[in-house]
């Protein structure tokens, strides 16, 4: 199973690779930002005008693809982030309710919340029988409350502790 | 040894299958994982065959400390018996579901062994026109929502003579493109992202017949990213299509050259929107298109499209396998064949039910769904996602289908059905309705782009008691408008869930009668 991955320290010369490929393909904007987020955890500043001159772009376009995505960050994501679903299905059963309890749940634990960055709500994960759904680090739950997330959250991070360990 | 089956499926892991499944491999077991079956509140639902090749009888909600206790005996408190005579599954009538849940997703054996490309065999046996013929005969419509004819929108892209990419040399390879729409958004629904992490290849084999049957040599499915499970199998099943000569230059060693893509959303909800998705696929903005063109004649990178639902398309291969005139016996006369509902929310027997359509809502709600997890009386449905219309618990005997629900004022959307119990405060949910509208907005039209905004306003007012009357008037004329005055369904639908709300729960507009949160 993937665990929260580990993300590289921003390197142009690696964005340059990692795009080559997806540069001679057509429409390769989109595709540039995500690949670029997937290695670094997110997009910098910096790899605008990279992603513009090689894609033969504006620095507006890119800038205008990178603002317009929900997924696209342009700060490095928390550690194991937590994303609660906000939409129709899981506020059916309690979801909004689950929400304030988890924000307050953060608010109250400053470790807690520092490592999941709080909540970043979604608009459905596809769990729509099972709710409350929520995604802590890439694991997604079913009937999520405060003390599943925190469980679930606690699991990841002993987990990522424990390769930490093994590669030291 | 006995072989046990735990599903794989993203929901089923998400309340423990894979602790499950890792408990019976330490006992020792062979261990397949499967999609799921559907019966999503019955999960982790574990399953063995007693007899090898037999009848497979199955436990839910099962525990590591199940497996590990030896508790999963015939008998036990959470013993299903046969699972495929389980009431919920033996009452439904399976076309596009019908393997799933029960084979390996990834073992093309399994496929094999299970009917599949019989489909495929059948289509390439028959001429490209002769394919159309069938699935127009068929009558299968559209299942992203809109319903329009699969074979209508087939004959089109294959009367269309295919092209070079735009801004290319007229002497540039030409293309046409079989995109399929996965980006499924809809709150409520489930069905593609079940059907691609529980039968891949049935996806990859329907769009292989359209393939066939429209000239075209590219295929690209657009995924959602809050899907990785699913984005991880079909991804695998492409490869392994690939090996086995499903996909690729001469598909079946014939003459046909097709091959598909994943491409992965990034998290925009109006990308479901056809021509959105076409600019999202190349690289931009997911604005809406204006139509015309139609994306048959001019879609991605300017050349002639079919652009499909995934359950329209993984429709095809059972279709052409066991004719069109048997799935178009189902149904009634204008939805004919099988529709693959999701029910959701606030349900105790939440899941999958592929039917023929012409069921009443209330049938699935209370039949299938068994009421509400809760306990407490229905107050209010959502059908056909968040553009959908909420219709009271007195208005459930409609009957699912394109024109039924259309003439009750809702629409059947991708076939998603979400429960919500008497706690539901309908004036929230039409708050949250714009709310959503203004998060999602792609921004291109005015209506909806700024309208949705003073609709959270306007309902906050009359919430507020603030001049209710004239608010209302208000809020009736701004969803005109947005209805009138946008190009796709984000900001021409959002008023139907709001105004479904106010005409049907209009006590609920009435300040400080509910739950004042919001």
């Amino acid at each position: 199973m993937t665990l929260t991955r580990e993300y590289a320290a921003w390197s142009p010369e690696q964005a340059e690779e990692i795009i080559a490929p997806i540069v001679r393909t057509p429409g390769p904007i989109l595709r540039c930002l995500q690949a670029i987020q997937e290695r670094f955890g997110y997009v910098p500043a910096d790899a605008v005008a990279l992603v513009a001159q090689r894609c033969n772009a504006t620095r507006a376009d890119v800038h205008g693809v990178l603002t317009y995505y929900a997924d696209l960050r342009t700060q490095p994501p928390a550690a194991i982030p937590v994303r609660l679903c906000a939409a129709e299905a899981c506020q059916a059963v309690g979801g909004r309710e689950l929400q304030r309890a988890w924000e307050q749940a953060c608010e109250g634990d400053q470790h807690l919340g520092e490592l999941t960055g709080g909540n970043e709500p979604v608009f459905c994960l596809g769990n729509c029988a099972l709710g409350p759904a929520a995604l802590v680090g890439d694991r997604l739950l079913g009937y999520a409350s405060v003390e599943r997330i925190e469980a679930a959250v606690r699991r990841q991070h002993e987990q990522q502790g424990l390769q930490e360990g093994e590669r030291s | 040894m006995t072989t046990w089956f735990v599903p794989r499926d993203a929901a089923a892991r998400s309340v423990g299958a894979d602790d499950v499944a890792q408990a019976l491999a330490e006992q020792g077991h062979r261990v397949v994982r499967t999609g799921s079956r559907g019966m999503l509140w019955c999960e982790p639902l574990v399953e063995c065959a007693p007899e090898p090749g037999g009848a497979r009888v199955g436990w839910s909600n099962v525990t590591p400390e199940d497996v590990v206790e030896g508790r999963l005996q015939e008998g036990a408190t959470n013993y299903l018996g046969v699972v495929a005579q389980v009431d919920y599954l033996a009452k439904q009538d399976r076309w596009v579901f019908e393997r799933v849940g029960v084979i390996d997703p990834l073992d093309p054996d399994d496929y094999l062994a299970h009917g599949g490309l019989a489909g495929l065999r059948a289509a390439l046996a028959k001429s490209p026109e002769g394919v159309i013929d069938e699935i127009v005969e068929s009558g299968l419509r559209g299942r992203g929502g809109a319903g329009f004819p699969a074979g209508i929108k087939w004959r089109t892209v294959a009367q269309t003579a295919p092209c070079p990419h735009a801004g290319e040399p007229a002497g540039a390879p030409a293309h046409k493109y079989i995109c399929i729409n996965a980006d499924e958004g809809d709150s409520g629904t489930f069905a593609d992202r079940m059907l691609i992490e529980g039968d891949p290849f049935c996806l990859l084999e329907g769009m292989t017949v359209a393939a066939h049957a429209v000239g075209a040599d590219k295929g690209i499915v657009y995924l959602r990213s809050e899907y990785p499970d699913a984005i991880e199998v079909l991804q695998e099943a492409i490869v392994i299509a690939r090996e086995r000569g499903w996909l690729g230059s001469s598909v079946l060693d014939t003459d046909l050259a097709f091959d598909v893509e994943v491409y992965v959303g990034a998290g925009s909800y109006v990308c479901g929107e056809e021509t959105a998705m076409l600019e999202s696929i190349e690289g931009r903005r997911g604005m809406v298109r204006v139509k015309p063109p139609l994306p048959a004649i001019e879609g991605l990178f300017g050349t002639p499209t079919v652009i499909n639902n995934v359950m329209t398309m993984a429709s095809v291969p059972s279709i052409m396998a066991r004719g069109a005139e048997s799935y178009a016996r189902l149904g009634t006369e204008k939805s004919q064949g099988t529709q693959v509902f999701q029910i959701a929310g606030n349900t105790a027997r939440g899941g999958i039910v592929e039917t023929a359509f012409g069921i009443s809502a209330r049938e699935l709600i209370e039949d299938f769904g068994g009421g509400t997890r809760s306990g407490r009386p229905v107050r209010a449905v959502q059908i056909g996602g968040p553009l959908g219309a909420y219709l009271p618990a007195d208005r459930l005997e409609v009957a699912m289908g394109y024109e039924t629900l259309a003439e009750a004022g809702g629409m059947i959307g991708h076939g998603g059905v979400v429960v919500f119990d008497e706690s539901v405060d309908m004036a929230q949910q039409a708050r949250f309705a714009m709310e959503f509208c203004a998060e999602e907005s792609c921004g291109k039209c005015t209506p909806c782009r700024i309208g949705s905004t003073r609709g959270v306003e306007v309902i906050d007012r009359i919430r507020s008691g603030e001049d209710p009357e004239d608010n209302t008037v208000l809020l009736r004329d701004l969803c005109e408008v947005m209805t009138d005055g946008s190009l796709c369904a984000m900001g021409g639908l959002t008023p139907m869930p709001v105004l479904s709300a106010l005409d049907n729960f209009p006590e609920d507009f009435a300040p400080h009668t509910r739950g004042r949160e919001g």
